[in-house]
């Protein structure tokens, strides 16, 4: 009888799990939906069905890449050139997928696998910052969950984008495209507090984007700006506590 | 062509995607990379930020670069990262008027 009054007491593990996933992934389905509206626009305006460009983002799920691709249906560009593009533009989540994976070593393969394919630049950085789940019961329903609402956020807002055109007033949709952004800030600013050799690694990050980004793809120039970024923290971060 | 280009962005970026979570689970790293991939969300952070904020108003650079200090100082403060959000938004939008 006891037990069972306090089962009842405390939500169960995978409730809370679920819970901390909606709480933590809604930056980003803020930051998402005026940016997949404004692609669902632009690619109807490349001249794409609603179907296709829902399609797109059902399938690919890389926002700077799918505008990319509209991008380039509209000047003309062929086939095989978008699908090279979006390869160099998207091979970061490659770097970030490693180092998440090798975070969360201790979840079983069949969570696993299928999380990597809901990484984007976005879902990765929560979900870095949030490795302490993976050891936790039901821990995976936790990245399970942020990820799936930003997937649906991109998804339907790139169908609402495709139906009704620009909903939201430009100048509010300008001023939204910092959402993204500034939510990167936020995710940085409390680990730099703690630690301000983490500053050091995102700015020599930074830095080497920036000229990376002057002669290179912009793709290559945030893959070779991460790599050199993260090993200055191999030196930098030496002593941090896992 | 549309569907050809479509299934081919899907798989040049869902195998990158998904190649690590086989491959980390045969393999044990030495502690030099397990540094280095420790790191790499921060730098990852670092380069998403920065150059690509001063397109957010793409002829006029310096309203990103405001909106981020907006965003630093908010998060310096401890605000939740929603209030960081709205703050950064609003700033910017103050400026396209």
């Amino acid at each position: 009888m006891l037990s069972k009054a306090i089962e009842k007491t405390q939500p169960s593990p995978a409730l809370a799990m679920i819970q901390k996933g909606l709480s933590k992934g809604f930056p980003i389905v803020i930051g998402y939906l005026p940016i997949a509206i404004a692609y669902g626009v632009l690619a109807k305006q490349a001249g794409m069905s609603n179907l296709d460009l829902t399609l797109m983002s059902v399938l690919v799920f890389a926002g700077a890449s799918q505008f990319m691709a509209a991008n380039m249906v509209i000047i003309g560009s062929g086939v095989i050139e978008i699908i090279i593009a979006t390869f160099v533009l998207n091979f970061r989540h490659f770097v970030m997928s490693f180092s998440f994976m090798n975070r969360v070593r201790e979840m079983e393969l069949k969570w696993k696998a299928p999380l990597t394919l809901g990484l984007t630049d976005e879902t990765f950085a929560v979900s870095s910052l949030h490795t302490e789940e993976a050891k936790k019961e039901k821990g995976a329903l936790f990245y399970a969950t942020l990820m799936f609402i930003a997937y649906s956020t991109w998804v339907i807002g790139s169908l609402l984008g495709g139906l009704l055109g620009d909903i939201i007033p430009e100048a509010l949709g300008q001023s939204m495209g910092i959402a993204l952004y500034a939510m990167f800030i936020g995710l940085l600013i409390p680990s730099v507090k703690k630690e301000w050799r983490i500053g050091c690694v995102a700015v020599i990050a930074m830095v080497s984007n920036f000229l990376f980004s002057q002669f290179l793809d912009q793709g290559w120039a945030i893959v070779l700006g991460t790599i050199l970024g993260g090993s200055s923290g191999m030196i930098l971060l030496k002593e941090e506590k896992r | 062509m549309i569907l050809a280009m479509i299934i081919g962005m899907s798989l040049v970026t869902m195998i990158p995607r998904v190649i690590p979570a086989f491959v980390v689970d045969k393999l044990r790293f030495p502690n030099w990379l397990n540094r280095l991939l420790n790191a790499i969300p921060y730098a990852a952070l670092g380069a998403l930020i920065f150059p690509g904020i001063m397109n957010v108003i793409p002829d006029k650079p310096y309203v990103g670069l405001i909106g981020g200090i907006v965003a630093i100082i908010l998060a310096y403060f401890g605000l939740h990262v929603i209030y960081v959000l709205v703050g950064s938004i609003v700033t910017v939008f103050l400026f396209t008027l």
